[in-house]
């Protein structure tokens, strides 16, 4: 059966408050789960106080804050700080996004509350295990396949085939549509989920590619594809403002299209 | 057993089942018809609504009606069948118990959608 509990070893307790930064007038409030495989402990929330004139605007700022000034033990995935890497992926108040390109301002709460990216193994603290998710990008072979013998310069494309790979292409594979997706929740092990599916779409749709058949017997699955039931929270979630769900639309159009 | 697979090779598991369609296809093919049916349906329903079971009776022998409420039984049921299908599936784990529920489902509507069918053509035929 689908689990609606955490399991007991997963359960939330209050964790430690972290004391506040002295003379500061602008203070904000982050509540951020913490676990680590190493003290056996069951996961907890703890609290700390960010000054809000020493630090960046985005959310990420604020994580580096407390790591460098309050608790260097806060775990989390960081790099480009500027929305192409896709590491910092987490849920910041109630909705996965990037902590990099979300300002604490924009949150609708007060108080920040920020979790790993939901239903994912933890690896520690903010970091998620995505060892799964990269498999399944890889299942769907990410990459030009051709038969015709390559080319001497280029294999060329119109101007028109490029314009349909634009709000593909800039995917960043950060996870945080997948992991939004309760289809996804459910049934992860066998549903590829929305940001593989809307990866699978960009190579469906390349004009340059040859194998787009195999592609789709590839995806032709009760649990692969057609898992999707258009919740969309997918597209409501995805920080770069993409529309997997309509990627999904576009693949199960192609299934039909095939046979009809 | 701690399981040693590769994630690709728990990815892959045991291939595309190249099937699924089918049932999208099916499930929207009867959604689109259940609009007009369960539309019919209701305003059938209204249309006797107080009526003597004579009447209701003298209804149910007119073709056109019959084939729309038989059409309403079997498209209905069909459908009925698809959605929870994806329930069980979405949300059974454990195999042998999502196979039994597969197969009940199959078993309930089939029963349900053949007594159906056998009321309306009983009094449809004046039986």
């Amino acid at each position: 059966m689908a689990e609606f509990q955490l399991p007991k070893n997963s359960r939330m307790g209050e964790g430690k408050v972290w004391p506040k930064p002295e003379g500061a007038t602008n203070v904000r409030e982050y509540r951020i789960y913490r676990w680590s495989p190493d003290d056996g402990r069951n996961p907890r929330i703890d609290t700390y106080y960010v000054d809000a004139d020493e630090c960046g605007p985005m959310v990420l700022d604020a994580l580096i804050y407390i790591k460098d000034k309050v608790d260097p033990t806060l775990t989390f995935r960081r790099s480009c700080r500027e929305g192409i890497c896709g590491s910092c992926a987490m849920n910041i108040d109630g909705t996965n996004t990037l902590a990099c390109t979300k300002g604490a301002d924009e949150c609708s709460h007060e108080i920040v509350k920020i979790y790993p990216l939901p239903h994912m193994p933890v690896v520690k603290d903010l970091v998620p295990d995505l060892t799964r998710f990269y498999a399944q990008h890889r299942s769907i072979e990410p990459w030009l396949k051709t038969t015709t013998p390559e080319p001497e310069k280029e294999w060329l494309q119109s101007y028109e085939d490029r314009q349909k790979l634009d709000g593909l292409y800039e995917c960043i594979l950060c996870a945080c549509c997948s992991t939004s997706c309760p289809s996804y929740w459910w049934n992860g092990d066998r549903y590829l989920g929305p940001a593989i599916l809307l990866q699978a779409y960009r190579w469906l749709i390349d004009s340059r590619d040859e194998a787009t058949g195999e592609r789709l017997d590839n995806l032709e699955d009760p649990f692969r594809l057609y898992r999707c039931h258009t919740i969309m929270n997918c597209s409501q979630a995805c920080p770069k403002g993409l529309n997997p769900a309509k990627a999904i639309a576009e693949i199960k159009k192609m299934m039909v299209e095939r046979r009809v | 057993m701690s399981d040693m697979r590769t994630p690709l090779a728990k990815v892959r598991g045991l291939g595309s089942a190249k099937d699924g369609t089918t049932h999208f296809w099916r499930q929207r093919v009867t959604a689109v018809a259940n609009v007009f049916l369960i539309s019919f349906f209701v305003i059938l329903v209204i249309a006797l609504q107080g009526a003597d079971y004579a009447s209701f009776t003298e209804a149910l022998q007119n073709p056109v009606i019959s084939i729309l409420l038989l059409l309403v039984i079997l498209v209905g049921c069909l459908h009925m069948k698809l959605g929870m299908q994806v329930i069980i599936e979405d949300y059974i784990h454990s195999e042998g118990l999502k196979l039994l529920l597969l197969m009940g489902n199959i078993f309930f509507v089939s029963i349900i959608a053949l007594s159906s069918v056998v009321a309306v053509l009983k009094i449809s035929f004046g039986g």
